[in-house]
C-alpha cells in the first residue's frame, strides 16, 4: 500500500544575519492511512519547522526549502504552484496550533470561522455551512451549539477554544491532521479531553495525525509510531510500543531517564550534561556526540538513520553495531 | 521537655477577593485556605489554571494583601506589621517566578542584579559585595566570569539560575517558586529540579513549590496541598496523596497525568471530567466541584464541604468522606 505521506531528506534553512540556520536537516518519514505519528523534540529541534514546509508556512525570505520532496496524493507539496498548494491545506492537511487565540479570528463569530473553509472549499450554501458546523461543535462537545455560534472568541474558555479550533480543522474532513503542541497551553484535564476527542473523531474518519509535542506523555497514549527530532534531524524513529521500551538512542533513553516520574520518589533527576549544538555551525557527525556518555570517534564521521528492527530505526552508530 | 517548634509559616483562613468589572460582584480567587510550613519543608501547592494558586502566594508575601486572614511569619503576623518592620521581615521571604526572561531586569548586569539586593539591605559593602556576588553564582551553578553579561545573554535555563540567585542573594528563610520549571525544557527542567533540591537541603530553606505538573511535584515535595476554585480541596504527604488520594478531584488529576509508557497509558482507567473549571466570579453552591464530579449526590448540591482529617496529616473536604473523618 501506498503511503498517505512521504517526506523524503526536507531541509529547511534560515538564513540570517547571524548565519545559516539549519533549522531541519534532512528529515524523511512516511505516514500511512489512521496512522498517529508523534513528533517529538525540545524547543528548536526542528520539529514545528519539519511541518511548517509542508504547508508551505515557513516565512520566505529568511527560510527556504533547501531540499526534498514530499509527495501527498501523487502530487510533491514542495514542490507545486501556489495555487495548487492552495487547495491543500484547510481541505486536504488541516492544521490546529498551539495556542487557540492566534488561530482563531478576534473579529469573527465562531460560526462565520466555521463556515468559510466550506464556503471557499466545498462550495456549500450558507444554510448546508450552518448546518455542517453545528454539527461539528456538538461533535466536539460544544453545548447550545446553535447559540455558540453568534459567539466571539473571548467568549469562551481555553479549553472551549482549543475545541472550535479543531472543529475548524475537521470540518473538512481532511486526510491529515497536523496538530502542533494542541495541548500545552491547556490544564491535564482539559488536556484529556482533547486528546480523547481527537482519537475519536480519527477512529470515524480514519484521518491520518502527525502530532507535534514534548510531553513523551502524550506521545505514549495516543502513538502509533514516534520520530525524536535532536538539531534539525531525526534520531530515531520506532513504535511506540518499541521506542519506550527500548530506545535505541543515546539521546532518547537520556531524555526518559530525565523525566520526573510519578513512580520514583525524590532522587536526583538524571540531566544531560551542555547544551544543544548551536545550529548556525554546521555539525559533523552526530549532532548529540558532544553531550553523549557513549561517543567514540567514529560518531564524528557519517551518521545515517537505519533500520535495526522491523519497526525500529537509530542513528545512534553504536546501536546499530549492537555496542548498546 | 521538648519544646514545639512553631511552623515557620501558618497561614491562617485567607481570603482575597478582587472587584469584578460587573459592580458588586467580587472575584474570590482566593477563598480561605489554611496551611503551615514547616522548617525546612518544600510543599507542594497544585492545582489548574485560574485556581488561585499564584493569587495565594502573592498574598502570602502581603504583595497582594488578603482580604481576611492573617499569615504568621515566624509566629509574627505579617499583615500587623508596620512599613518599616515588614522592610525589614522582607528578606525572609523572596519568590522565583515562572518565566525569567520576564522577572529579570534586561538593563542590568548579572552582577547589578545580585548586588543590588544585598547593598539595599546592608548585607554586604561596596568592598564585599563582588567576593559575595561571586560565591552565589557558583552556589547555583554560574561561572562568575559571566558576572558582567546580561539576561538575553543567557539561555532560558541559565536565566533561570540567574532568578534563583537573586531569591537566595538576601539569605532567606521561606522561598515561593510559582511554576519555576514549567518553561523550560525536559532536560534542563532536571537540571534546575536538582538544584533547588540541592539548595533547600543545603541551606536549611522552606519553600511552597507552585506547579501544574503532577509528576515535578512528587519528585520535588515532601507535602501537597491541592487547590480548586480558591480553596484547599486535600492536602497531606506527598505519598499518601498521589498513591492514595481521596478527593474526586485529586484523583482525577492524578488520572489525568500522561505516563510515559504507551502500555501501561492505554490500559489504564481515565477519569475524564467534563466541562472546564467554573469561573471563580459565580462559583458553584454546595461543593465547588459538584458539577464535575463523577460521584456527585444530591447534598453535594447545598452543602459546603469542609476540610477534615482523615487520619495522620492526610485532610480532604469532601462531604461522602465525611464518615471516614477522625477527630
Amino acid at each position: 500500500m501506498m503511503p498517505l505521506l512521504t517526506v523524503e531528506n526536507l531541509a529547511t534553512h534560515f538564513h540570517t544575519r547571524a548565519g545559516i540556520v539549519r533549522a531541519v536537516d534532512g528529515v524523511s518519514y512516511t505516514l500511512e492511512k489512521g496512522q498517529t505519528l508523534g513528533i517529538v523534540g525540545e524547543s528548536g529541534s526542528g520539529k514545528s519547522v519539519s511541518c511548517y514546509s509542508l504547508l508551505g508556512l515557513i516565512p520566505m525570505p529568511p527560510g527556504r526549502i533547501e531540499s526534498g520532496s514530499a509527495h501527498f496524493d501523487g502530487g510533491d507539496l514542495l514542490n507545486i504552484s501556489k495555487d495548487e498548494l492552495r487547495k491543500i491545506p484547510g481541505q486536504r492537511i488541516s492544521m490546529i496550533f498551539q495556542d487557540p487565540m492566534t488561530a482563531l479570528n478576534p473579529y469573527m463569530t465562531i460560526g462565520a470561522q466555521l463556515m468559510e473553509p466550506l464556503l471557499l472549499h466545498k462550495g456549500l450554501s450558507k444554510e448546508e455551512a450552518a448546518k455542517r458546523s453545528i454539527e461539528m461543535l456538538e461533535a466536539v462537545g460544544i453545548q447550545d451549539a446553535e447559540q455558540r455560534m453568534n459567539a466571539h472568541p473571548h467568549q469562551f474558555s481555553g479549553g472551549m477554544r482549543q475545541r472550535v479550533v479543531i472543529a475548524m480543522a475537521l470540518i473538512t474532513e481532511p486526510d491529515i491532521l497536523i496538530a502542533d503542541e494542541p495541548t500545552t497551553a491547556l490544564d491535564v484535564t482539559v488536556q484529556a479531553q482533547i486528546l480523547e476527542l481527537i482519537k475519536s473523531l480519527q477512529e470515524k474518519n480514519g484521518m491520518a495525525v502527525i502530532l507535534i509535542t514534548h510531553d513523551l506523555g502524550v506521545i505514549a497514549g495516543t502513538c502509533d509510531s514516534v520520530a525524536v527530532m535532536y538539531a534539525g534531524r531525526l534520531v530515531e524513529q520506532a513504535s511506540a510500543s518499541s521506542l519506550f521500551h527500548s530506545p535505541r538512542h543515546p539521546y532518547t533513553h537520556a531524555l526518559m531517564k530525565s523525566l520526573p516520574s510519578m513512580n520514583t520518589d525524590g532522587k536526583e533527576l538524571y540531566s544531560i550534561p551542555g547544551m544543544p549544538p548551536d545550529l548556525t555551525k554546521p555539525i559533523e557527525g552526530c549532532a548529540f556526540a558532544a553531550r553523549c556518555e557513549h561517543a567514540i570517534e567514529a560518531c564524528r564521521g557519517d551518521i545515517h538513520l537505519h533500520s535495526i528492527m522491523p519497526d525500529h530505526a537509530t542513528a545512534c552508530i553504536r546501536a546499530q553495531k549492537g555496542e548498546l | 521537655m521538648i519544646e514545639v517548634r512553631r511552623p515557620l509559616l501558618e497561614v491562617c483562613g485567607i481570603k482575597t477577593h478582587f472587584p469584578s468589572q460587573n459592580k458588586g460582584e467580587m472575584v474570590k480567587a482566593v477563598d480561605g485556605v489554611s496551611l503551615e510550613l514547616r522548617h525546612s519543608e518544600i510543599l507542594g501547592l497544585v492545582g489548574e489554571s485560574g485556581c488561585g494558586k499564584s493569587t495565594l502566594a502573592r498574598s502570602i508575601l502581603n504583595l497582594v494583601p488578603p482580604t481576611a486572614g492573617t499569615v504568621y511569619l515566624n509566629g509574627e503576623s505579617i499583615q500587623t506589621m508596620s512599613r518599616s518592620e515588614l522592610k525589614k521581615a522582607r528578606p525572609a521571604m523572596q519568590m522565583i517566578f515562572q518565566d525569567p526572561h520576564a522577572s529579570l531586569n534586561p538593563r542590568m548586569t548579572v552582577f547589578k542584579t545580585l548586588a543590588e539586593p544585598m547593598l539595599a539591605h546592608k548585607l554586604a559593602t561596596k568592598e564585599t559585595v563582588k567576593q559575595a556576588v561571586i560565591e552565589l553564582m557558583e552556589k547555583v551553578g554560574l561561572a562568575p566570569r559571566f558576572m558582567q553579561k546580561y539576561p538575553h545573554e543567557f539561555s532560558g535555563g541559565q536565566r533561570q539560575r540567574i532568578a534563583i540567585a537573586r531569591a537566595l542573594a538576601l539569605k532567606p528563610r521561606l522561598i515561593i517558586a510559582d511554576e519555576p520549571v514549567s518553561a523550560l525544557d525536559v532536560s534542563v527542567q532536571a537540571q534546575i529540579l536538582n538544584l533547588l533540591a540541592k539548595l533547600c537541603a543545603e541551606e536549611r530553606l522552606s519553600m511552597i513549590f507552585i506547579t501544574h505538573d503532577l509528576s515535578v511535584v512528587r519528585h520535588i515535595a515532601q507535602r501537597v496541598a491541592v487547590m480548586y476554585l480558591g480553596r484547599v480541596v486535600e492536602e497531606g504527604t506527598t505519598h499518601d496523596v498521589l498513591k492514595n488520594p481521596q478527593h474526586p478531584y485529586t484523583q482525577a488529576l492524578i488520572s489525568a497525568v500522561p505516563v510515559p509508557d504507551p502500555i501501561e497509558e492505554r490500559n489504564r482507567q481515565r477519569i475524564i471530567l467534563h466541562g472546564d473549571p467554573p469561573s471563580p466570579l459565580n462559583p458553584p453552591a454546595g461543593c465547588s466541584f459538584h458539577p464535575r464530579c463523577p460521584i456527585a449526590e444530591a447534598q453535594c448540591q447545598q452543602q459546603e464541604p469542609k476540610l477534615g482529617n482523615l487520619h495522620d496529616n492526610h485532610r480532604a473536604s469532601c462531604l461522602l468522606l465525611q464518615k471516614k473523618f477522625v477527630e
